[in-house]
């Protein structure tokens, strides 16, 4: 592998910092359960042992499918997401009357954790992969609608101007300036989106049966394995950072570089 | 190209600009006028009207006899800021007037070649905005509203944001270019030396009444010298004029 100086400085220490966490957890988990005794072994998860509930997920073939069909569901309740929430971020932009009335309502909807959606979706779909995608809508597109909207409305008017003078009609305006002006702050907007519907997709895979990782935590816990608990969590961070860094993340950086941001 | 407005007066219920009153002028083709006056006076305001991005409350506004309603590209605007699109480079910038009006993509090439090289930028064709200085973003922005050869161009105050030397060198520029292409350009400044420097006719509107106070047609030769006697009388009028007094006052 090519060592540039950025892999040295940055990642090395983050993985050194990573490392030492993980030694401390040891140390803590020998010294509060072995030890001292403070904790039941059953109560308290330790790097080794997530390491062997990680082989024997493995081992047993169920971790991967897990996996991918959580980020099946996740990707196309977001992707509803994304098109339910522009379109209403875009109404509520082009009427006034929707923007006074429509929106304050609309934000506080946002607020409403997204597990509170829960009994809605188990009585109108049942224990359901539809159920988990219903929710894990409801969980993001407000957000997205309200980040759109903002985005829209946070155009300097003083573009708008000038493509007016230079004669563009109003499509064009939308189409050559607000959409690319609002872009960077869309991006965003859609990121948010996205850590909002994966959050939600775990409230929903908790409670219904399919596949998925919110089940593999929920297996853990009715076996009482506290690390394959602690495994799932793992996955669902380093899934969640994945996704943030290596897809928003590299877009977001690219805009604002070319635009000098 | 004619342009005249009768009797054009604006107020705003929300005070949201500054008021004009009862306003009569008369531009010519290929004429460079500019507006003077103090902040708050309405000769923005004037240039909105113009633009059609505001409507007269009464009067009218005729471009070769006939209303208009709204803005378009025959009145095209530069302001204050450059207002370049951040998301295009150089060249993109320049074409975009092109673009919206579907002109064949080598004419948009061509004319965006021709501007950029008036304006000795064409070694920064594919430079991304924020890497060019204020003075360089200004002239793109002009290059941009040049291509669209609308029969008036309208300009807000276009070097008021930048550094005395920049600015001066683009008024010198911009005389150059309007030299050559003989465009009819309607120019607001609050800086009296730029509008003596500049143009034909100096319209003054004062802040008392809002509306013109004087027009002086400038008699001097192209290139003119800021230090030369006469441009130093004219300056001193017009200031007096634009500070709404009669006395030695100078600035």
């Amino acid at each position: 592998m090519k060592k540039n100086k950025l892999f040295q400085s940055k990642y090395i220490s983050e993985i050194i910092f990573l490392c030492g966490v993980i030694i401390l957890w040891q140390l803590f988990y020998t010294l509060g359960v072995d030890v001292l005794s403070i904790w039941k072994a059953y109560a308290m998860p330790s790097p080794a042992g997530v390491l062997k509930s990680f082989g024997l997920l493995c081992q047993n073939g169920s971790l991967l499918p897990a996996i991918g069909f959580s980020l099946l569901r996740g990707l196309l309740g977001y992707l509803i997401s994304v098109v339910a929430g522009s379109i209403l971020g875009l109404l509520m932009n082009c009427f006034p009357y929707l923007h006074r009335n429509l929106r304050p309502l609309v934000m506080g909807v946002q607020t409403l954790p997204s597990i509170c959606w829960v009994p809605f979706s188990i009585l109108w779909f049942g224990l359901t992969q539809q159920a988990i995608i219903f929710v894990v809508v409801m969980g993001s597109a407000f957000s997205i609608a309200i980040a759109s909207d903002n985005a829209i409305r946070n155009v300097p008017p003083i573009y708008k101007k000038v493509a007016l003078t230079m004669g563009a009609n109003s499509r064009q305006v939308y189409r050559e300036v607000i959409l690319p002006a609002s872009f960077p702050e869309l991006i965003s907007g859609l990121k948010q989106g996205w850590s909002f519907a994966w959050r939600a997709l775990m409230s929903g895979e908790v409670m219904t049966t399919c596949i998925g990782l919110g089940q593999t935590l929920i297996t853990g816990r009715n076996l009482a394995d506290i690390n394959q608990v602690m495994l799932v969590m793992i996955v669902i961070i380093l899934i969640g950072i994945f996704i943030d860094q290596m897809f928003f993340g590299k877009v977001e950086r690219y805009v604002y570089q070319k635009r000098g941001l | 190209m004619s342009l005249i407005l009768k009797n054009v007066s604006k107020t705003f219920e929300d005070a949201k600009g500054d008021v004009l009153n009862n306003i009569n002028l008369e531009i010519q083709n290929g004429e460079f006028v500019c507006v003077v006056g103090q902040s708050g006076c309405g000769k923005s305001t004037l240039l909105n009207l113009i633009a059609g991005l505001e409507k007269p409350t009464s009067g009218e506004i005729l471009l070769n006899g006939k209303r208009f309603d709204g803005p378009s590209a025959n009145r095209v605007v530069m302001f204050q800021e450059h207002a370049l699109f951040p998301w295009l480079n150089v060249i993109e910038n320049v074409k975009f007037g092109m673009k919206l009006a579907s002109l064949p993509a080598n004419e948009q090439e061509e004319t965006a070649m021709k501007y950029l090289r008036m304006m000795q930028l064409e070694e920064y064709r594919d430079y991304a905005i924020h890497q060019l200085s204020g003075g360089m973003r200004q002239r793109v922005a002009l290059a941009r509203a040049l291509t669209l050869d609308s029969e008036i161009l309208l300009m807000d105050e276009p070097f008021s944001a930048l550094d005395k030397q920049t600015s001066n060198r683009l008024r010198a520029e911009l005389q150059e270019i309007w030299l050559k292409t003989k465009r009819t350009i309607l120019f607001i400044t609050h800086s009296v030396e730029e509008a003596v420097y500049l143009a034909d006719r100096v319209i003054v509107i004062s802040p008392a009444v809002n509306s013109i106070a004087d027009v002086i047609s400038i008699d001097l030769e192209r290139p003119r010298y800021v230090y030369d006697e006469k441009f130093v009388d004219y300056r001193h009028r017009i200031l007096e004029e634009v500070q709404g007094n009669t006395g030695n006052e100078k600035k």
